[in-house]
């Protein structure tokens, strides 16, 4: 069946007439909420001899901070009925390419949340912390395993994070060599981070081009890759959702001309279990916790970046690290510690030992899981995946929205909108933006930035075949809809709880804080 | 053992027709090559059903010993604030929980808002016109700061004072041979920055000044005369890294004429999670926000004129900029941000005011007990809000390890980050402490002192 111009759906809103409730009510926030004299918190009393004059007035606050005056009845209202106005992937399909939004376990907030873990001082006597460090020091083992790098740091906060920490791995290694590098190369399909991060470590970007079948393109690496290389940043599988076939040349090209290896391992949930990004040569890989490995995305963070290392970069790692020390072989088992003499460190990159909180929801889901299920997890992944593409060959939607390189995919795939926009006359923006009306989170759109139009589709593993179908066919409908009147997917949505915002407004004035 | 994934047999038939292949194993044969192909199982343990893995999980979370485990006067940039209720509940909302950043505003307003409006709440409390949506935690944003200097006015050094975190002055040091940024410390003197040495160590090289409000060693510093010795010598960017509660009473940085005021947000309703996930707070002056880090929400209208919000300011950021970005900070902190505004907003305006002074005046009521103990003295005299430092007669380690036999954990030895005060203790102090806390801790802390002297007094002396 192709796409044929049919009648809309008239069971979904096709204009903005008509209100929903949430839509009715002005926001509103707690500053404009409440009363003077009005509050949540009762102080508990001064219980010392109060003393006058303990702070000279030169340092005191004159005027208080003009912070909310409300109930706790206010405040439990107005931040639920805020939750209220987000989509979320408790509640609906996700389909966010290269974000990985697959189930958070609910088993994973509980154990989190137990008192041994979110009350544990970050300073406590290591002594006194031996459950903490001895999750620690198992996660590492496990993430090293999963990488087929043995050297782990958890410590870095998000993939940024991590991928910061690898460059300057990277700096320390080369430094250490006496060898002055300044250059790093990031494929044109790289996640905006890439570049960014290198601009951070303070060496040059240069871009590696995309050969036609999406993978790197070798004879431009060829001809970039020189002494004067740090590193080649890679994903892969790649934003495009191939896994490059040519990974072991390129390994060696970079390797010959003496430059590391960096794995960004936003796409991990393709490989769990079946390729090592050790076993293709790297030499350095982060991980995100926020991804792969389930801690909830909480609306924009936290997420974790730990990263994993081969032996020759190994003596850099940050700094303090778990180290297990073998018990004495009279009963006592093994201890677990910090440590913090390893005089070739980069050092910190952050306070303390890192985002904890997210080692144990990480931890919880590789226990449960185990080797058997971390391959499954990726198998079903890629499955779901290409049975998504399929679906979508199917119902003739790849005829307006072709997949933009290779046959198969892994876990993630792009489509191409450029032949929709020229033949329904209407963009990916406006196909996403229809799709929130249908009660589905849009893929990533317009990334990667090489294809036209593009549109950046990841299922994940834990959801079922029935929603897979369900958001073909709502893809299906969206373009049909088009066939027949392009204006509505123009001026979608219409059911959320606000329509089309003005951001070119936001950002020309920004209003970044509520007016008092 | 579970999966958390749904294909039936039935399903993998049907899905493997669909998509034409024979196999799942032809799927990866035909994309990933057989030289990188793992030809086993991962050397993992099996997996556990949902019981077993609680089990194991709450096993290793008794062999910690937590804040409800012992009375515990330990911060040093991480404190035990009580946590509301509301704050668990709100936290754990599924609509809070597992949203991605918000890239669809209009499916996104719930998080939109709650940025918009933490951002009002860290500008009210910095008196700072400008807040992001946060960063990462505390330490890194005193080096993204550093970033914000660097890429304002290009200037070389950075000069910090000795009273700023060890961790941030430790992750500054990483960050900075990147940046091509070189660190000058600034020692202190009585137990805040040395203004002489600071005023020299500024100069018209120097891209940044950074001190902490209050110190590492509890002492309330001089913020304002800071700020123009700085002014006076070379004008660099100015950076407070601020603990946020004891801004109820203290001057603002905005009021100090700080540029750039960051700091640990934990305190502000998160939990301790062995020091993470926090949130860093960060703010300027109006003359930095197009170099600011990081998320920013702004407000903006919908197509039928109604009121909503967007992240805004966006040329800023990697997914835009690459490699001509402020930042490559993608994944922030926004569900711990988000237990940060509605701590504020609980305690409230009066609320926070009042915390700050039960904890100035618990502060002081423990400072001034604990110095009366024999071989215990102050390591500075300046004022404290809530945490100070102590010399002790006695070896620091062993005195904690006696207190922590006792269920009082006194605070932290400032030996490994202060080697000049090899017998430095820093104890701190939140609402949770109560004086009965205290007058225990004075009790323990004595004995201790005084058990910890006899056994160092050698033998037949």
């Amino acid at each position: 069946m192709t796409t044929r111009a049919t009648a809309p759906d008239h069971s979904l809103p096709v204009s903005g007439e008509g209100a929903t409730p949430m839509q009715r009510a002005r926001a509103t926030t707690i500053f404009e909420k409440g009363a003077p004299g009005r509050r949540a918190f009762a102080c508990p009393a001064v219980d010392v001899d109060a003393v006058d004059g303990l702070l000279p007035d030169g340092l005191r606050r004159s005027e208080p901070a003009r912070l909310p005056e409300v109930s706790e009845p206010e405040l439990v209202r107005h931040y639920v009925t805020l939750s209220k106005r987000n989509f979320d992937l408790d509640s609906g399909f996700y389909p966010l390419g290269s974000c990985t939004m697959k189930h958070n376990p609910r088993l994973h907030e509980r154990a989190a949340a137990l008192p041994g873990h979110a009350r544990l001082h970050p300073l406590q006597d290591p002594a006194r912390a031996q459950g903490a460090l001895e999750l620690m020091w198992n996660l590492e083992r496990a993430l090293g395993e999963i990488a087929g790098m043995p050297f782990v740091s958890l410590q870095p906060s998000a993939g940024s994070h991590g991928e910061l920490a690898g460059v300057l791995l990277t700096r320390a290694y080369h430094d250490d060599r006496g060898d002055q590098r300044t250059k790093v190369l990031t494929p044109d399909t790289a996640h905006g981070t890439n570049p960014a991060t290198v601009t951070m470590a303070g060496y040059e970007v240069v871009k590696v081009g995309t050969n036609a079948d999406g993978g790197v393109d070798l004879d431009d690496l060829r001809a970039r890759t020189d002494d004067t290389v740090a590193c080649l940043m890679l994903t892969n599988p790649n934003t495009l959702g191939i896994f490059d076939p040519n990974i072991e040349a390129i390994a060696q090209i970079v390797h010959d001309a003496g430059a590391t290896l960096y794995y960004d391992g936003a796409n991990l949930n393709a490989v769990m279990g079946i390729s090592r990004p050790g076993d293709m040569g790297f030499d350095i890989v982060h991980y995100n916790l926020h991804k792969s490995f389930t801690q909830p995305h909480g609306g924009g963070g936290p997420g974790s970046g730990p990263i994993a290392v081969s032996e020759r970069i190994e003596p850099y790692l940050m700094t303090p690290r778990v180290v297990r020390r073998e018990g004495d072989g009279n009963g006592t088992g093994p201890r677990f510690d910090l440590s913090y003499d390893h005089p070739q460190s980069i050092g910190r990159l952050r306070g303390f030992q890192g985002n904890y909180g997210t080692f144990v929801r990480s931890y919880a889901y590789i226990c449960s899981l185990g080797a058997e299920g971390l391959r499954d997890a990726s198998q079903t992944a890629v499955l779901n995946a290409n049975y998504l593409l399929a679906r979508l060959r199917t119902l003739g939607v790849a005829e307006h929205l072709p997949l933009a390189f290779g046959d198969l995919c892994m876990h993630e795939f792009v489509l191409s909108g450029a032949p929709m926009k020229r033949d329904l006359k209407i963009k990916t923006l406006d196909l996403a933006k229809r799709l929130l009306d249908h009660g589905f989170h849009p893929p990533t759109v317009y990334f990667p930035l090489l294809v036209e139009e593009a549109l950046l589709i990841e299922p994940t593993e834990t959801e079922t075949r029935e929603t897979l179908d369900a958001f073909a066919d709502a893809l299906a409908a969206i373009l049909r809809e088009a066939a027949a009147d392009t204006t509505i997917a123009h001026n979608a949505p219409y059911t959320t709880p606000v329509r089309r915002l003005d951001e070119a407004a936001a950002a020309k004035r920004p209003v970044i804080r509520q007016t008092l | 053992m579970s999966t958390y994934t749904a294909v039936t047999p039935d399903d993998l038939q049907a899905m493997l027709s669909e998509i034409g292949v024979g196999s799942l194993e032809e799927i990866f044969e035909r994309q990933v090559p057989a030289g990188v192909r793992l030809g086993r199982a991962l050397d993992l343990p099996a997996g556990m059903v949902e019981q077993d893995v609680f089990a194991h999980l709450r096993a290793l979370a008794d062999a910690n010993t937590s804040v409800e485990d012992e009375v515990s006067f330990l911060g040093a940039g991480m404190y035990d604030h009580y946590v509301p209720a509301v704050i668990d509940m709100l936290m754990e909302r599924s609509e809070f929980l597992t949203p991605y950043t918000p890239y669809q505003p209009e499916v996104s307003q719930g998080g939109l808002q709650v940025m918009f409006e933490y951002q009002t709440a860290i500008s009210e409390l910095t008196a700072l016109p400008v807040s992001n949506a946060s960063v990462y935690e505390g330490p890194s944003a005193v080096a993204a700061a550093a970033y914000l200097a660097k890429l304002a006015n290009g200037r070389r050094r950075v000069v910090v004072s000795r009273g700023v975190h060890p961790h941030a002055r430790q992750t500054l040091a990483t960050l900075a041979p990147g940046y091509g940024q070189e660190i000058v410390e600034v020692g202190l003197r009585d137990g805040v920055t040395d203004p002489d040495a600071w005023a020299a160590a500024i100069d018209a090289d120097t891209s940044a000044a950074i001190f902490a409000q209050p110190n590492f060693l509890g002492a309330v510093e001089d913020g304002a005369a800071l700020v123009a010795a700085a002014r006076e010598n070379g004008d660099p960017v100015v950076i407070g890294s601020y603990d946020p509660i004891p801004l109820g009473i203290l001057t603002p940085p905005g009021e100090c004429g700080v540029d750039v005021a960051v700091g640990e947000g934990q305190s502000l309703g998160n939990r301790l999670d062995f020091g993470g996930p926090s949130f860093g707070f960060f703010a300027a002056t109006h003359d930095y926000l197009r170099r600011m880090p990081g998320r920013i929400a702004g407000e903006t209208l919908d197509v039928d004129g109604r009121r909503g919000f967007v992240l805004t300011l966006q040329t800023r950021e990697q997914h835009i900029r690459r490699e001509k970005a402020t930042s490559n900070i993608c994944t922030a902190q926004a569900l711990n941000a988000l237990g940060g505004v509605v701590y504020l907003a609980w305690l409230g305006r009066r609320g926070l005011v009042e915390l700050g002074e039960l904890l100035l005046q618990r502060t002081h009521y423990a400072r001034q007990a604990l110095c009366a103990l024999d071989g215990v003295r102050a390591l500075h005299e300046q004022p404290v809000v809530r945490e100070f430092a102590l010399i002790l007669d006695a070896d620091v380690p062993r005195v904690i390890t006696r207190c922590q036999e006792q269920g009082v954990n006194p605070g932290y030895a400032l030996g490994r980050d202060y080697p000049e005060h090899p017998d430095g203790l820093l104890v701190a102090l939140t609402e949770r402490r109560s004086r009965a806390d205290i007058d225990r801790l004075v009790e323990v802390l004595g004995a201790a002192v005084a058990a910890e002297r006899q056994a160092a007094v050698p033998v037949g002396s």
